[in-house]
């Protein structure tokens, strides 16, 4: 192996920490965290499928329970379409994890010079893109289904759907994180996760049916997206700062 | 007998006087409830309930802080002491929770004909009440104490900061009916139901301090208790090498 | 062996570690551990189970924090800059901290992106092709052997020319090929002026390449010494005296 004699490439790496502020470099490190989750997902699919399929299931079991034939889609959709995504959501935090612990890779990302919010970040976006490749298909879908027109408010609709999935994401990726640790973490996972995100629940299937019957973003809608942007803020935030305490041995 | 230490007297004097305490001003509460406090125009005597019911609600939110602040101080001195009162505190506020959702019902049923509202407050404290009692769950399953403590100062700390988000949200989503009592005209509490109220508050703040007191010093027993386990354990295992 | 830098100043050695501890509960890991490590130095340290050299590895490297006495690594205390000390950092343990599921080319282009090694895509091709992988670059490594693997982790801890390496029982498990490997590439680490600590419990493995050699027992360093001239004979002898005596 070449090994340079003189002064190593990571010695001076250390002395000088780089062209980039330090900020931009944990960003950048957050960011190929991300992409290491999501290239794995494209070489594998262990995930995806199963969310997408666990979804759907979600979609037509709801179909059976309140018979959408006969009801307003419009009154119930919201509602379900969000208890669909969410339980797809804690599928993703749990594999998150998962794929970590196999040969103790979390470890190898713990000796690494990287941030543990930066860590924290980098799971965070990639749970978060999965749910929305989710969300990307089971929408069109439904509304198919269930024959109604998404097509109108489809950009508005993405923004409350992007709301949200970030502070889904955030808070199930800090739990993740904690329930890979403990036992029974499969089922603590959905407790903590749904608990903890009561207020960007409600506002989910709020706003979602506040664009659907009003067909705008202002009034009721408006103050709902509000508060998932606070709920994103807040949390993301705590996240990144408590989240070497969860990785700590 | 060696006689005790003035500190050591005034903690188990403070041990007997509380609980104590806590009875009078139990007894001292009742009598302001139902004698002492003006009888309300709408729901008449069955109202009497809400000066135990919202009270408790109060003090289990405050309970609640108490374990925000000590989950702060363990992530930053890492002294166990401070996971003991964060836990304490926080079954003790779980309690305080559980009475609110118990005299609800109480309550409702009479005045509004169903047991559950969907009442903000009542339901912000029934998602509190969810949350804490997922942390203890999440204390439970954690084998490895250290981890077992920082899980729970991290979920003491994200908990907390969710109260405000869920009490806003329940609101704007139930629409926001606020609850007013009159005796007669004019809003706001009147002046005998104030003092029945602050009763309750005083009854439920010494309940708390008389549990804390109680559960804090079991808590350093069982932390000793498991010390002393695990240092006879190695003794032994070095002695029979 | 070769030379300590002259010109080395104590507080850039590469490791000086005082009254080192580690408690868990009552149970103390290390019980107070006084150690340094010169550049260039190859130091192993032996041990049965339960000695306390993996926990002392594992702070070294980070992983767990020490809950008493000081660390320094190449004069920086890991707790207040970890970042600069990671960096120069290299471990090898029994876990491989490879992604099964990402071909061996994208775990070791991973890596030396995670550790700013510049030109990171060359260095990843020129070390697969170091290890004798370079044709199964895309492959799964979760379809890789238990050896190749094994190749694969070393190239990964070594990816960003790390200063200090450290190994815990690297040998444990490995296959000739990998063996002769590790071998050949701690022979030319330690001989660059790079400095290795490695644990094991294997006398003789450990007393090849090393440059010092320690005994640890019990939470502490009992015995150090040159390991110039030193026969394997001896070592085992003395191994046993320190060990027996602490128990």
């Amino acid at each position: 192996m070449s090994l340079p004699a003189s002064s190593s490439p990571a010695a001076r790496a250390a002395l000088n920490p780089g062209v980039l502020p330090g900020a931009g470099r944990e960003a950048r490190k957050a960011v190929l965290v991300c992409a290491k989750d999501l290239r794995i997902e494209w070489r594998n699919l262990d995930n995806l499928p199963a969310m997408f399929f666990f979804s759907l299931l979600i979609l037509v079991i709801f179909n059976f329970a309140f018979d959408f034939a006969s009801s307003d889609f419009r009154i119930l959709a919201p509602g379900v379409l969000w208890v669909a995504f969410t339980f797809a959501g804690v599928l993703s935090f749990g594999h998150s994890f998962d794929l970590e612990r196999d040969a103790d890779c979390i470890q190898g990302l713990r000796i690494a010079p990287i941030d543990p919010g930066s860590l924290y970040l980098g799971k965070m976006m990639a749970n978060g893109v999965s749910m929305l490749l989710v969300e990307l298909v089971v929408l069109p879908l439904s509304a198919l289904l269930f024959g109604a027109d998404l097509l109108p408010v489809a950009a508005p609709l993405g923004a409350v759907v992007l709301a949200h999935t970030v502070g889904f994401a955030a808070v199930g990726t800090l739990f993740g994180a904690m329930t890979a640790r403990t036992r029974r973490g499969d089922v603590l996972l959905p407790i903590l996760l749904f608990s903890v995100s009561v207020p960007l629940m409600i506002s989910a299937v709020k706003s979602t049916s506040a664009l659907l019957s009003e067909g705008t973003l202002r009034g009721e809608a408006a103050t709902w997206l509000t508060m998932a942007c606070i709920f994103d803020v807040v949390f993301v935030t705590a996240a990144y700062l408590t989240f070497e305490y969860v990785l700590e041995e | 007998m060696t006689r005790p230490s003035p500190a050591r007297s005034a903690a188990r004097a403070l041990r007997l006087l509380l609980p104590v305490a806590v009875t009078g001003l139990a007894v001292g509460t009742l009598y302001l409830a139902f004698f002492h406090a003006a009888r309300e125009r709408v729901m008449g005597d069955i109202q009497r309930i809400f000066y135990f019911h919202a009270p408790a609600g109060l003090v289990c939110f405050f309970a609640f802080f108490v374990t925000f602040l000590a989950s702060i101080a363990y992530l930053a001195t890492r002294r166990p002491v401070w996971d003991i009162v964060g836990r304490a505190s926080t079954e003790a506020g779980l309690l305080l929770c559980s009475i609110v959702l118990l005299t609800g019902p109480l309550w409702a049923r009479p005045v509004w004909g169903t047991y559950w509202t969907w009442e903000a407050r009542l339901t912000t404290t029934l998602v509190l009440w969810l949350i804490y009692a997922a942390y203890l769950m999440v204390r439970r399953y954690t084998d490895d104490p250290d981890q077992q403590a920082r899980f729970a100062a991290v979920l003491g700390i994200v908990g907390f900061l969710d109260v405000p988000i869920v009490y806003w949200s329940v609101r704007v989503w139930r629409g926001h009916h606020p609850l007013v009592l009159k005796v007669s005209g004019g809003g706001g509490l009147e002046q005998s139901m104030q003092h029945a109220f602050l009763g309750g508050v005083a009854t439920y703040v010494a309940l708390y301090a008389c549990l804390m007191m109680l559960r804090v010093p079991m808590g350093r027993q069982e932390e000793e208790l498991r010390w002393l386990r695990e240092r006879a354990a190695a003794m032994r295992d070095a002695g029979s090498r | 062996m070769p030379d300590p830098d002259p010109a080395a100043r104590p507080d850039q050695l590469p490791l000086v570690a005082r009254g080192l501890q580690r408690r868990y509960g009552p149970f103390r890991a290390l019980a107070g551990v006084d150690l340094h490590v010169r550049r260039g130095e190859f130091l192993t340290v032996f041990g049965p189970n339960g000695a306390g050299k993996t926990t002392l590895l594992r702070i070294v490297a980070s992983l767990i924090r020490p809950t008493g006495g000081t660390l320094a690594v190449f004069g920086v205390d890991p707790r207040r800059a970890p970042d600069q000390v990671k960096r120069r950092i290299g471990l090898i343990a029994h876990n491989g901290y490879l992604y099964g599921g990402l071909s061996a080319l994208d775990n070791l282009r991973f890596y030396a992106r995670l550790y700013d090694v510049p030109s990171a895509a060359d260095r990843a091709d020129r070390l697969l092709a170091e290890v004798g992988l370079a044709d199964r670059a895309g492959d799964l490594v979760r379809t890789y052997s238990r050896g190749m693997q094994q190749r694969l982790s070393i190239a990964r801890a070594l990816i960003h020319d790390p200063d200090l390496v450290l190994l815990d029982e690297p040998y444990t498990g490995l296959d000739q090929h990998a063996s002769r490997m590790l071998r050949g590439i701690l022979e030319q680490v330690s001989g660059r002026g790079r400095s290795v600590i490695m644990v094991t419990h294997h006398i003789e493995e450990g007393l090849g390449l090393s440059s010092r050699v320690a005994v640890m027992t019990r939470g502490r360093i009992a015995w150090q010494a040159e390991a110039a001239g030193l026969t394997r004979g001896e070592m085992e002898r003395t191994y046993h005296e320190v060990v027996g005596a602490a128990a």
